[in-house]
């Protein structure tokens, strides 16, 4: 589904992806870890089209289309979808009128009509049940003022929505506490298939308890240093990265 | 000829056409020589400092048209709020037109400003309130000088008009360039209430200068909402002098929405007069190319427990260029004054600018007050973020854009209207939202 080649990206002359690769299949939960500056959440926001970055060298084919000069939005219509590690709050703009937008504006890059609004009512009403969203949040205005737990949560109500092919979470467990965790984990889980593909970025071992990978992966100075199984988190866990950083001397 | 001479050279020629052996002549005739000193305002003067007349100045305008041009329902629709029943007067070349209007005196007046000043029936209302707020300043005196048509708005004690009235002035360009002068008079007594949209529309490309005087008068308990939509053509200009006058209890807002034009300048001022007054102050501008809007506001409190409330937002894009003034006098007599402004901008394009400058006077120790004013670009983390969701980049702005000016269309009262402004911004960032926020 998505293959990363010998990627190499700056951001003001500076270089943070240094070569890096990358294969995940359908049906696979793929885990990054890494020390802070790494480069983790760098790799996530190329991957969505983010574009303060620059791509010097390498590309990323999504089934096979080489998706590295799509705006985000196309790579959004092509079923890559981003929960962010700091939401942005959108005053003004309700929760329901944001994912309504999104899913109509998706839709009609595909040639289809706008979603019927019963339908719309009733797959909000079934994802927000899934994640636990109380109805009144619905017509909030988007994250603002949302605790970091109820805004993780919104992320992953939007993936709900949007059914993405690809969803990478960077950081989805930063400032929930252990419910809140559950509810998230318990929600990707749920739409986990075999037809599409999840990556995990993260620094603890914690939320790959409740989603659980089967490829983890170290990122460090920019590449991809270390792959494993699942055990290899435990062992991240138990003795942090320093060995890697020597392993590699 | 430069125009202030043209002008006033005109005058016997006006007089020649109006009755000059009336009270309200000798106003004129004041306001005429007050004009003759004054001029017309320059970047001398500190109130003009960041708009230049001079460009609309220069255009060798027609001051009294005086044909009778007639335009099609049908031509026009698009420029009225055409999906609720109001009252209409309006205006073509400065000159009433009955076929597009829909006046009433049934209970109320709603008619023409010269059948009022020639009339006796109107003497006393004309007597107690024409001329008594404006202010005598170098466009303001103008208008007054020339005083003879516009709107007569009459609403008597504890009459709830049950439909909006629109005030609209059409220009047709059947001359090479246009100046019209209406002026507005609305006198709205205890307990009573109103609801006026008003529009200045340029039909054609032709230089138009519109210098408009409008003053409102509201009494005790009453209410009056007043909304300004002004999208004209590129080559029309806009002064726009509003006077209200506040007693004890009545809450006035007016609402400007600033999507077009060439130079458009808003004079806005409320004088409160009593107790428990509220003053709503809201604007939303949204300009581009060279397009230039000034808003100058005023709020002098002068009793206590008063409150007002002013919000202007402003997007700007290309080399527009925009101005607001919010000017707030609470005098020493003004305890527990509640005073808040809030003026946003957002500079789309390096070339663009905006000249924000709150002035707050206080005199009073026991008041609220409060300003903020925040001059930014647009957000890219924002953007970005709606982007990931698959909202293209155009829209996502305008939608960014909506949101940033929502608090401004939350407190339009007739849905009709907040509707059409709606889709004037939509138009106006080309886009189409499938809702309204």
């Amino acid at each position: 589904m998505l293959k990363i080649n010998n990627l190499h990206a700056s951001i003001d002359d500076k270089s943070i992806l240094k070569g890096l690769g990358l294969e995940v299949n359908a049906g696979e939960v793929h885990a990054i870890m890494g020390p802070n500056g790494a480069g983790k959440s760098t790799l996530a926001n190329i991957i969505a089209g983010k574009e303060d970055y620059e791509v010097t060298q390498g590309n990323i084919e999504l089934n096979g289309e080489d998706i590295s000069e799509l705006a985000p939005e196309e790579r959004a219509h092509n079923g890559v979808f981003l929960s962010f590690q700091y939401p942005v709050e959108i005053p003004g703009v309700s929760v329901t009128n944001f994912i309504k937008t999104a899913i109509n504006e998706t839709r009609k890059a595909k040639g289809l009509e706008d979603m019927p609004a019963k339908e719309m009512l009733k797959m909000i009403r079934e994802k927000s049940e899934l994640l636990e969203i109380d109805r009144k949040f619905l017509s909030r205005s988007l994250n603002e003022g949302f605790s970091g737990g109820e805004k993780k949560r919104n992320e992953i109500f939007q993936m709900a929505m949007l059914e993405p092919k690809l969803a990478i979470l960077d950081e989805t467990d930063s400032g929930l506490d252990i419910d809140a965790l559950r509810i998230v984990a318990n929600g990707v889980n749920k739409l986990k298939s075999k037809d599409n593909a999840v990556i995990v970025i993260t620094h603890y071992q914690r939320l790959l308890d409740y989603i659980v990978p089967d490829f983890v992966h170290v990122l460090y100075d920019g590449k991809i240093v270390k792959s494993g199984d699942a055990s290899l988190a435990l062992e991240l866990e138990a003795k942090g990265y320093d060995w890697i950083k020597q392993e590699l001397v | 000829m430069e125009l202030k001479e043209k002008i006033v050279s005109s005058y016997l020629a006006f007089e020649n056409d109006i009755d000059i052996n009336s009270d309200i002549h000798d106003i004129r005739t004041e306001a005429f020589h007050n004009f003759e000193k004054l001029g017309f305002p320059t970047k001398k003067l500190e109130a003009w400092k960041y708009t230049s007349l001079n460009s609309v100045l220069k255009n060798d305008y027609s001051i009294f048209p005086n044909k009778e041009n007639a335009i099609q329902f049908s031509d026009v629709k698009k420029y009225f709020i055409h999906d609720i029943d109001t009252y209409k007067i309006v205006f073509i070349d400065g000159k009433y037109s009955s076929f597009l209007s829909d006046t009433t005196h049934d209970g109320k007046d709603v008619c023409l400003m010269s059948s009022a000043l020639s009339n006796s029936k109107y003497k006393a209302v004309i007597e107690n309130y024409f001329n008594k707020i404006a202010k005598q300043d170098n466009l303001t005196s103008l208008n007054t000088a020339f005083a003879n048509e516009g709107a007569y708005i009459y609403i008597p004690k504890n009459v709830e008009v049950e439909k909006p009235i629109q005030i609209i002035n059409f220009t047709t360009g059947s001359e090479a360039a246009t100046m019209v002068q209406p002026r507005n008079l609305i006198v709205v007594e205890e307990n009573a209430h109103v609801q006026i949209i008003e529009r200045h529309q340029s039909l054609t490309d032709n230089p138009v200068f519109s210098n408009v005087v409008t003053e409102i008068f509201s009494a005790k308990n009453s209410t009056v909402d007043l909304y300004k939509i002004q999208n004209d053509k590129d080559n029309a200009s806009l002064v726009d002098n509003t006077y209200v006058e506040q007693k004890t209890n009545s809450v006035v807002s007016v609402h400007t929405f600033s999507f077009g034009g060439n130079i458009t300048r808003n004079n806005l001022n409320f004088y409160q007069r009593g107790e428990h007054i509220d003053s709503i102050l809201k604007g939303i501008t949204i300009i581009e190319g060279k397009q230039h809007v000034d808003h100058h506001t005023l709020v002098h409190h002068i009793e206590p427990n008063c409150e007002s409330h002013q919000d202007y937002k402003g997007i700007y894009d290309e080399r527009s260029t925009g101005v607001f003034n919010g000017k707030v006098i609470v005098d020493k007599e003004a305890q527990k004054t509640n005073a808040y402004q809030k003026n946003n901008n957002v500079l789309l394009s390096d070339k663009a600018t905006i000249n924000a400058k709150p002035q707050l006077e206080i005199f009073a120790d026991d008041v609220k007050c409060s300003h903020g004013c925040t001059i930014g670009q647009l957000d890219e983390e924002a953007l970005f973020y709606m982007q990931q969701r698959g909202i293209p980049a155009k829209e996502g702005k305008a939608l960014l854009m909506y949101a940033f000016a929502n608090t401004v269309l939350e407190s339009v009262k007739i849905p009709e209207v907040k509707s059409r402004i709606n889709k004037l911004i939509a138009k106006k960032l080309g886009v189409n939202l499938g809702f309204d926020l």
